[in-house]
């Protein structure tokens, strides 16, 4: 059998996920010398259009076709690949709310090895991988070794591979759907729920001012509150501080919130992990302020600044509104 | 309904300056501040409020050492009507399948009709319950943020997908489901609480009680090395008095339009 690769390529509407070729990358990085082998499921003329533009990268799209795979159900899915992937196989998943979903059970079922949110690749070293990752919401980032002798399921995070611009795919197309096997599942996606809006449309604003944990009560709010009236800002938050209702969800920042686009960003008492970093595009001019210095938000921010946000951010709004 | 909630004890990275020891080999654990992984706070917090609505009870259970009785303990002060402790040398140096397994020899000894997990624990992996859920043949649902008991057999589970949006599926029992933060508030647990299971049981299960032999449980992922990331250029720091920084900050703002 070719010394193949295989990458697990995620589509919305007949686009092709943007992370396709970072996973190219990594895929490449694993087996270099390896037919690069995409897996395509999906339905209908979407799926023809996704297939299409993924071969062009790709040695070979091996594609999965039916309604059952009309919505991405991880255990379906699971069930297919399990079906069609040879034993030992390489495979490279994106780390999003589906692969999170999906790569774990699948290790199992093709009794390989599975790492998971994968920054970096390292080395190959005879049948050991060498993958780098970050522990503790990004403090400290630390190097394993990972047995790939029975094969390996490995979940690769967004933005930490070049894209393979190189298009020297082989436009060729194999329909393994007869192969799939049983399909049943004991899930069953019923309905998606769109988040609702909020009063203030964080998007939009050029001016942010973010509140993390690191708020520490409800009622400093006011301090950010304050801040941002001052700057004609608009503030939003970490995760945590949605989890524990001080503000709406609609004002949470990151993978599993908004996606902002502002000018400035002043990030208060958060620590940088990747899912919050994830909803900041567009290169705006970060300030972070932290009482800890090693913080990781300190490596991405252009101006940072060691302080108590109780302190300082009522005496840079009073400096302000002096202004 | 039979709930097992799977916890795990981790340094709270929110109130600690995570750093490398010297040889970078692991993280300094001299005078670390640990407790119960976040996400598995939640996670029980939505077992014990399943079973005030419909009945059952609540078992919590960790794969660590001693000092894991803490945070068992402290979950039951939360309303967990026990705790189990797996525990043994043999599991030490083992890696997150190796959890699933030593995991799923438990539950087997049981009779469930769902077990919870968090999210994702200190490392950031998020694979224990995906794993366990496989080896046990039953299904599995991620990131889970709302829970509703349609009946005996059947949940209708909510699963947090990218940009805030929800995606609700049916799913039987018996099931595994990874429990995201902000689907319930957790209770507070005063030192009351706590004082009051300080002297319940809390068996503890070795290899052989679970009828694991060390293979089972040896790592696929070894860990090397641990080092402080860079991850951009870093940041210009703003130094001297208050004063100073918020002139300094002021004048930044008004180059970069944050403020007009
Ligand atoms: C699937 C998934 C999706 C997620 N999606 C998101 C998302 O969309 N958005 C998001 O934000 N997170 C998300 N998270 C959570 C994320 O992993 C982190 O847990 C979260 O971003 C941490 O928020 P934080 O920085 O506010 O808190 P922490 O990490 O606890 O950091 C708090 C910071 O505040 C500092 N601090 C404390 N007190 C003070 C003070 N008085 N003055 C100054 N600084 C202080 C501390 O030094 C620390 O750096 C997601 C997680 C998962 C698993
Ligand atoms: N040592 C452990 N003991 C019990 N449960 C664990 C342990 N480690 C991880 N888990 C469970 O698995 C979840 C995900 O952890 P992880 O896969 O390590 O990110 C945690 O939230 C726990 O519910």
């Amino acid at each position: 059998m070719a010394d193949q690769v295989f990458v697990y390529i995620t589509h919305k509407g007949g686009v092709v996920d943007d992370s396709a070729l970072e996973l190219l990358t990594a895929a490449k990085a694993i087996r270099p010398a390896a037919e690069t082998v995409a897996l395509v499921a999906g339905n209908g003329a979407e799926l023809e259009q996704v297939c299409a533009e993924v071969g062009k990268s790709f040695s070979q799209v091996w594609k999965l076709a039916g309604e059952a795979f009309a919505y991405p159900n991880a255990e379906v899915i699971r069930k297919a690949l399990t079906a069609i992937l040879p034993k030992g196989a390489a495979m490279v998943l994106l780390h999003d709310t589906f692969g999170m979903d999906l790569s774990p059970g699948l290790s199992i079922k093709l009794d390989s090895t599975y790492v998971a949110d994968v920054v970096g690749i390292e080395a190959v070293e005879g049948d050991k991988l060498k993958v780098v990752r970050q522990e503790y919401g990004g403090q400290v980032s630390s190097r394993s070794l990972c047995d790939m002798n029975n094969g390996i399921v490995v979940n690769v995070r967004s933005g930490c591979f070049a894209a393979d611009e190189t298009q020297a795919g082989g436009n060729a197309v194999v329909d393994k759907s007869a192969e799939a096997g049983d399909l049943s599942a004991a899930r069953e996606f019923l309905e998606l729920i769109v988040a609702e809006a909020g009063d203030v449309d964080i998007t939009k604003e050029d001016v942010l001012v973010a509140v993390g944990r690191g708020i520490g009560d409800e009622e400093n709010l006011e301090i950010a509150d304050d801040l941002a009236e001052a700057l004609g800002a608009a503030v939003c938050c970490s995760r945590p501080v949605v989890d524990a209702k001080w503000l709406e969800k609609s004002r949470q920042v990151g993978t599993s919130g908004q996606t902002v686009k502002p000018k400035v960003y002043l990030a208060c008492g958060i620590s940088g992990s990747f899912q919050h970093l994830g909803g900041i595009k567009g290169n705006p001019f970060i300030v972070a302020i932290n009482k800890n210095l090693k913080a990781p938000i300190f490596q991405v921010a252009d101006v940072g600044i060691v302080a108590d946000i109780q302190d300082f951010l009522p005496q840079l709004t009073e400096a302000v509104n002096e202004g | 309904m039979e709930i097992l909630v799977c916890v795990a004890r981790v340094p709270d990275s929110a109130e600690n300056e995570i750093e490398v020891n010297r040889d970078g080999t692991d993280i300094d654990r001299d005078s670390l501040v640990y407790s119960v992984n976040e996400w598995d706070n939640y996670a029980v917090e939505e077992a014990i409020q399943i079973v005030e609505r419909d009945g059952g009870s609540v078992t919590v259970v960790s794969v660590g050492d001693d000092e894991s009785e803490e945070i068992l303990r402290r979950e039951m002060a939360m309303g967990a009507d026990r705790g189990i402790l797996l525990s043994d040398d043999a599991f030490e140096a083992t890696d997150g399948r190796g959890i699933a397994t030593i995991l799923k020899a438990e539950v087997e000894k049981g009779k469930y009709d769902l077990i919870l997990t968090g999210a994702q624990a200190d490392a950031g992996a998020g694979e224990v319950g995906g794993m366990l859920a496989a080896m046990l043949d039953i299904p599995y649902a991620s990131l889970v943020n709302s829970i509703e008991v349609v009946n005996g057999q059947t949940l209708k589970v909510g699963r947090e997908i990218e940009g805030g949006n929800s995606e609700m599926n049916k799913i039987t029992l018996p099931c595994v489901l990874s429990i995201q933060t902000g689907i319930n508030e957790p209770r507070y647990v005063g030192i009351r609480g706590i004082r009051k299971v300080a002297s319940v049981d809390i068996p503890v299960h070795g290899a052989a009680d679970l009828g694991i032999t060390g293979d089972a449980v040896a790592p696929h992922v070894h860990r090397q090395d641990y080092f402080v990331p860079e991850l951009g250029d870093g940041a210009e720091m703003l130094e001297g008095s208050d004063e100073e920084i918020i002139e300094k900050l002021i004048e930044l703002l008004k180059a970069k339009g944050g403020l007009k």
